[in-house]
């Protein structure tokens, strides 16, 4: 059985009642290579030393990437900082620091890299002995960063339904893009979903809806589920 | 090997929109020529996949053609000797070895046309064609372990690294301080091919039985060359003592050449320290896809307990047929495996047969690491992935930055 979205997108705006865009939604994709920038770190003092000098995108790669590369993981390890002091180092509570660092709340990388080093930095106060800790060969972190490349698709929508029919069969990286980069990109807490959503039909509890979901606690597949199930119940009111 | 996949056959495996991202990757790229150059057409990794990689991009309009240098024993006898020592073996070279190295380049460089876009040269045999560099972008790509490298043969290599656009690394740890920009790109696997196609049951039973093997007791298995730095002599280890405390069997697949004494030396020793144990199968499996693929998908656990590792391959075919997986934690193996999400990594005999242990006494965490480690596979270490980076490193070349608006 068709779902409601794909009944409503086969009818005109008159007939369906959906409201049409001014600006159609235009689906983006960001696609990244992976590049090597020759550092690493095998205790925490180097760890903290190349935190403070390596170029954003390479703080974006180990917060961010990790939840593209491993999004299906369960339970979801939330970043490479937090599995490597974790799994590798074998500092557990201070995994667990970084792993609770709100990475939702942070619209620059720059906080969020202040933020990362200020909970190493705690740590390693604290707990002095950890920096004597080293790992073995070959299990030292790598630094690494994104070679990232936005480029746009050949899908536009134009109402919710359309809307909802395309992010049904977008990759992953499309969502990721409007979802999480936004707040990067805008620097606000919003995404591009709740954006055009709020501008186009001024449905502002939906936006807003959309514009809540912690995207850093689901998988991207979960992510993908929970917005086409918020958009058509909001469509099945109509 | 299915040699006539088209791009659109991979779409019930990795779904529609990756495809249509790899197309409107190669729509960027469309008037682009590419080289690429290796030693070898037939035989090895970098053969593999080129010849799967260069009919695909064709296929989506990217002007691709593949050369393969012209070499004698002596220069083929010399670049072995390289990748020996850049692994870390120990020999003696000499500025013999680099003369004759230089001189079957000249030849080379005499003989190569060049006169394309983009040159993508694979492993350091044919690395000194960068001198015939003019405007055009050259791309280097290393397929192998240098994470150690022997800094004589390194130094040598490095003078022709340096002059080119850019260089690829299978894994983190074999990158270098170069000034020139490091991409990480691992190899792949073909979910097409004859070694990584789904089977039917009957398939794998009919293997099974083919050699003797029953299905009663779970079952363990290392599918690689008899080569000290594969442990086959420590995956026995590791399962005897597992089966100390469960009842179980291990198959210790691969082939060794005839003429590869030390192959033949490895093979002894380990059926010396088998000793004629019945849970204990020994094959030695000529070059056969097909069987390799029955054999993963017969077991209950696949292992790679090696000691240094390229990439691993091997790794990410048993992942990909849903198979926990102890492996040991070198080369690229980690970035195949996260410790307990997809798989288990081990650094000795002892946490190889303790995480066999886990895995065999725990089927839902068995499940899970499986089941994780396939979609960890899925959207990593397949072709597309593979082919989707080499068109973002093809477009690399024409940027700077790190944030491309294309």
């Amino acid at each position: 059985m068709a779902s409601d979205a794909s009944l409503l997108n086969k009818t005109d705006e008159k007939e369906s009642g959906l409201k049409k865009a001014k600006l159609p939604f235009h689906f983006y994709t960001r696609l990244h290579l992976t590049v090597l920038t020759g550092l690493k770190a095998a205790n925490l003092t180097e760890l903290l030393e190349h935190l403070k000098e390596v170029p954003g995108s390479s703080i974006y790669h180990h917060t961010h990437r990790f939840l593209q590369q491993h999004q299906y993981l369960n339970p979801e390890p939330p970043n490479d900082f937090a599995y490597w002091t974790t799994e590798v180092l074998g500092e557990k509570k201070l995994g667990e620091g970084i792993s609770s660092i709100d990475v939702v709340q942070f619209s620059t990388i720059r906080d969020l890299r202040n933020r990362l080093i200020e909970v190493i930095s705690n740590y390693v106060q604290q707990n002095p002995l950890s920096q004597k800790k080293f790992v073995n060969d070959g299990e030292e972190f790598y630094f690494m960063k994104s070679l990232s490349f936005i480029l746009p698709t050949h899908d536009f929508a134009t109402d919710l339904a359309e809307f909802i029919e395309i992010l049904k069969k977008i990759t992953v990286d499309s969502i990721y893009f409007h979802v999480f980069e936004a707040r990067l990109r805008l620097e606000k807490k919003t995404n591009d979903f709740s954006a055009w959503i709020e501008q186009e039909f001024g449905e502002t509890d939906l936006a807003r809806k959309l514009s809540n979901l912690d995207p850093y606690t689901h998988t991207l597949e979960d992510l993908r589920r929970i917005i086409i199930s918020i958009v058509e119940k909001r469509l099945r009111r109509k | 090997m299915n040699a006539t996949a088209k791009l659109d056959e991979y779409i019930p495996v990795v779904g529609q929109a990756i495809i249509d991202d790899l197309k409107l990757l190669a729509e960027r790229l469309a008037q682009k020529h590419v080289l690429h150059v290796n030693s070898t057409a037939v035989g090895g990794g970098v053969a593999e996949i080129l010849s799967r990689m260069v009919p695909l991009l064709g296929e989506m309009g990217i002007n691709t053609k593949w050369e393969v240098i012209k070499g004698g024993d002596q220069f083929y006898q010399v670049t072995k000797k390289f990748h020996n020592v850049l692994h870390g073996r120990p020999d003696e070279v000499t500025p013999a070895d680099f003369e004759i190295f230089m001189e079957t380049s000249r030849k080379n460089i005499a003989e190569m046309n060049t006169d394309y876009d983009i040159v993508f040269i694979h492993d350091p045999q044919p690395i000194a064609l960068i001198q015939k560099k003019g405007q055009n972008k050259w791309i280097w790509r290393c397929h192998i372990d240098v994470s150690k490298p022997h800094p004589i043969v390194w130094a040598f290599l490095k003078e022709f690294i340096v002059r080119y656009d850019a260089s690829v690394f299978s894994a983190p740890s074999f990158s270098q301080q170069l000034p020139i920009r490091q991409a990480l790109i691992s190899p792949s696997i073909d979910p097409l091919s004859e070694k990584n196609r789904e089977l039917s049951p009957e398939d794998v039973d009919r293997v099974l039985a083919k050699y003797q093997i029953s299905r009663d007791k779970p079952i363990i298995t290392q599918i690689s060359r008899f080569d000290r730095l594969k442990d086959p002599v420590g995956v026995i280890e590791a399962f005897l003592m597992v089966r100390k405390y469960i009842d179980c069997q291990l198959i210790l697949a691969g082939g060794t050449a005839t003429d590869d004494p030390e192959g033949l030396q490895v093979l002894a020793e380990v059926k010396e320290k088998a000793a004629d144990n019945p849970d204990i199968h020994i094959l030695l499996l000529p070059q056969n896809d097909f069987e390799v693929n029955a054999l993963q998908r017969g077991s209950d656990v696949i292992m790679q307990k090696s000691l240094k590792e390229g990439f691993g391959l091997t790794v990410s075919e048993a992942l990909w047929k849903v198979k926990p997986v102890v492996a040991g934690n070198v080369g690229g193996i980690p970035l195949q495996i996260k410790h307990k999400y997809s798989g288990m990594l081990c650094n000795s005999v002892e946490g190889a047969a303790f995480a066999l242990k886990q895995i065999l006494n725990s089927p839902a965490f068995a499940k899970r690491l499986g089941e994780n480690g396939r979609e960890h596979i899925r959207n990593n270490f397949l072709l597309t992935r593979h082919l989707r980076d080499y068109m973002l490193l093809f477009l690399s070349l024409d940027y700077a930055e790190d944030l491309v608006y294309l």
